[in-house]
């Protein structure tokens, strides 16, 4: 789960770390009145959005006066914010960030996630900041440092310094370093983050240290015990359709494609997904219906699926382990009669009682189609969508 | 032969007296796995499917010689229940439960590693040696006894391994779910290690995933150690970037973890890869011979 640039430096002002003054609004006028509140002769507005990208995309702006601030949020306020980290629909914008301007002097970069190979926190830090910290690991590699926390004594002082240093900080801006590295560290471990971004963090003309943004990505399997972070949850930034799927337990992902795909089992999920391309298909979705696949989860997984105007034909993996196939059958059967579904249904049913299922299905009378095997249904699927790419 | 477990693995049951614990040590029982007994703390002294509850592992171990313990516990208490496990003398814990926050994995890990204890899992299918041990919630029935070794980190994606080897007699040795967490109990390198070390194990199946770079530090590992056949498949070829696919570990991050990029890997290193999951048995045929 992500949060929003306003939520993220809320905390980092929890955790006294240095942010802009602003506030965080929903409507023009107030907008307006959050610069008045701030003081001052220039601002910064920042459409608010889970995507990076948007300075370059018109969502981030330098303004002078009341009317420029009124003007950036009619244009943005309930619009849609298309940047390369977006789809081409981009995502909606319901507050502008108001903020003081701060003037810079140099961007770094900041950030932090729980490195999978070394199973350990790692911070990051470059002199790079302010452009895609990706491509500067792919470039000029050599130009990002690193730290790697120790999760029984914790982040300590000596490692902020090291990198301050050898970002080439002087002065006092080390010890404003070293304690935001430190908030960062406490931060990441009290609320159970996967990733902290900060880019840029900048130095400003006065050489004071100055967090300008702020990415936060929180651990989603411990939002249980992070319930301030869940309310913070946006669910206007993610597909509807994704988000409904989420209310049934059932993980779905939308893609462009004319094959709907519904599948036991996320490997088994990807991996049906990978052989309709194989054949020459493209998948409208990824979506596993999980181990308990019910009558009642499997007839919303269809109305997800269907919901999607692209899906010409559906395809219906299910490998039965603990689950009964002539149950998943009936439940098949029971959701295509239900809601009507009028494009061809391809079925493969193997494991536990996978014949009985077969039977069922080829009994039902309705237009659903039964595979032998998985590519069978693979190109069965391709066919009914109508044939492959050519 | 086989890995990890085998007909003489004592198992005990963290969660023993809830749903799932209840319903997978039947199973578990059903298929000639060798269960002891169970933990549920304050039901200690009762019996629950003919064996004997207790209240602690430690009171579990000292009474009943387990040298395994599965966990079906919920996730918040997943750590907990692991860390218990680890300090209380049993040599492997197999843990079943998805959702378990990622800094608890971390933490738990480090503890298993230190205590020289064999963690599997979590979010995984567990362990399977056919004929002699089952622990964990794979179907029983579409495994053989064998001589392919088939390590994972999807659990349908096993099964179809499973399946595809048995119908071709080919059987396995034993079948490993590492699971879908980023930060797993063990990793292919782990189980590959023990593959090569086990002599029923004639060739390996190795199924990974988009996300991480296990798959990539595996291929490493194979070119300078594996001398068996391996054929691996890489699930999620069509996955979109930065969007987690059911698993929590499965998400191409900062271009990262492609499963093209997996592939080349492990082509680079010599094993066999094939694109689709139908090919699995096929591919094992084409490089042993069989």
């Amino acid at each position: 789960m992500n949060l929003h640039e306003y939520q993220g430096k809320q905390l980092f002002a929890e955790y006294g770390l240095p942010v802009s003054r602003g506030f965080a609004v929903d409507t023009p006028e107030e907008a307006a009145a959050a610069a008045e509140k701030i003081g001052g002769d220039m601002w910064v507005v920042k459409a608010q959005v889970h995507a990076g990208g948007r300075g370059k995309a018109g969502g981030v702006k330098l303004v002078k006066t009341a009317e420029e601030i009124r003007d950036f949020a009619e244009k943005w306020l309930g619009k849609h914010l298309v940047t390369y980290q977006t789809d081409a629909n981009g995502q909606p914008v319901s507050k502008i960030l108001v903020e003081t301007c701060t003037d810079i002097a140099d961007e770094l970069y900041l950030g932090a996630v729980v490195d999978r190979a070394s199973r350990r926190i790692v911070f990051m830090a470059s002199t790079e900041g302010g452009v895609e910290i990706e491509k500067v690991a792919e470039e000029t590699p050599e130009k990002i440092l690193r730290a790697t926390i120790d999760p029984l004594v914790g982040a300590q002082p000596y490692q902020g310094r090291e990198l301050a240093f050898k970002l080439g900080l002087k002065g006092d801006q080390i010890k404003q370093f070293v304690k935001i590295f430190l908030g960062l560290a406490q931060m990441f471990e009290d609320k159970d983050l996967a990733l902290i971004e900060i880019n840029p963090l900048v130095i400003t003309e006065a050489g004071d240290l100055h967090c300008l943004d702020a990415k936060i990505g929180v651990d989603g399997n411990a939002l249980y015990r992070q319930k301030a972070l869940q309310e913070m949850q946006d669910p206007s930034q993610e597909d509807a359709r994704e988000a409904h799927a989420a209310k049934w337990d059932l993980n779905y992902v939308a893609l462009d494609g004319s094959i709907g795909c519904m599948v036991n089992g996320a490997g088994l999920a990807m991996g049906t997904m990978d052989i309709v391309a194989l054949h020459g298909g493209f998948p409208a979705n990824f979506l596993d219906v999980g181990g308990g696949a019910t009558k009642e989860r499997v007839a919303e997984a269809f109305k997800i699926i269907l919901s999607d105007d692209n899906v010409k034909a559906v395809l219906i993996n299910i490998f039965g382990g603990i689950v009964r196939c002539d149950l998943i059958a009936e439940g098949v059967i029971g959701a295509v009669e239900e809601i009507g579904v009028n494009v061809p249904v391809v079925v493969r049913l193997e494991g536990n009682n996978a014949e009985l299922g077969r039977k069922a299905l080829a009994d039902s009378g309705l237009n659903i189609i039964a595979a032998s095997s998985l590519t069978d249904a693979a190109q069965r699927a391709v066919e009914a969508a109508g044939g492959a790419a050519k | 032969m086989s890995i990890l477990i085998d007909k003489n693995t004592r198992v005990i049951c963290q969660g023993f007296t809830g749903s799932q614990g209840t319903f997978h040590s039947e199973q578990a029982i059903e298929y000639g796995t060798k269960m002891v007994g169970g933990v549920t703390p304050g039901k200690g002294g009762q019996e629950h499917l003919g064996l004997p509850v207790f209240n602690t592992v430690a009171d579990a171990v000292v009474t009943t010689g387990a040298d395994a313990s599965v966990i079906y516990v919920p996730a918040p208490f997943c750590k907990d229940s692991i860390l218990e496990a680890a300090n209380s003398g049993v040599q492997l814990i197999v843990c079943i439960t998805e959702g378990i926050p990622t800094l608890d994995m971390l933490e738990a890990k480090i503890r298993c590693d230190e205590l020289g204890v064999r963690l599997i899992g979590p979010n995984c299918p567990g362990v399977i040696t056919p004929g002699e041990c089952k622990i964990g919630i794979m179907p029983a029935s579409i495994h053989l006894p064998g001589k392919v070794g088939i390590v994972s980190r999807s659990g349908t994606l096993t099964y179809e391994a499973v399946k595809q080897t048995t119908d071709a007699g080919f059987g396995q040795s034993t079948c490993v779910g590492i699971g879908g967490d980023p930060i797993p109990g063990s990793n292919f390198i782990d189980i590959l290690a023990m593959f090569q070390d086990d002599p029923a194990t004639e060739a390996i199946v190795m199924i990974g995933e988009i996300g991480g770079t296990a798959e990539e530090e595996a291929a490493a590992y194979i070119k300078a150690n594996v001398s068996k056949p391996v054929v691996s498949y890489i699930a999620g070829v069509t996955a979109p970037k930065g969007k987690r696919m059911g698993h929590a570990g499965a998400i191409i991050s900062g271009g990262k973890g492609t499963a093209d990029e997996k592939f080349a890997a492990l082509e680079d290193a010599g094993v066999k890869t094939v694109r689709s999951l139908a090919q699995i048995a096929d591919g094992l045929a084409e490089i042993t011979g069989w």
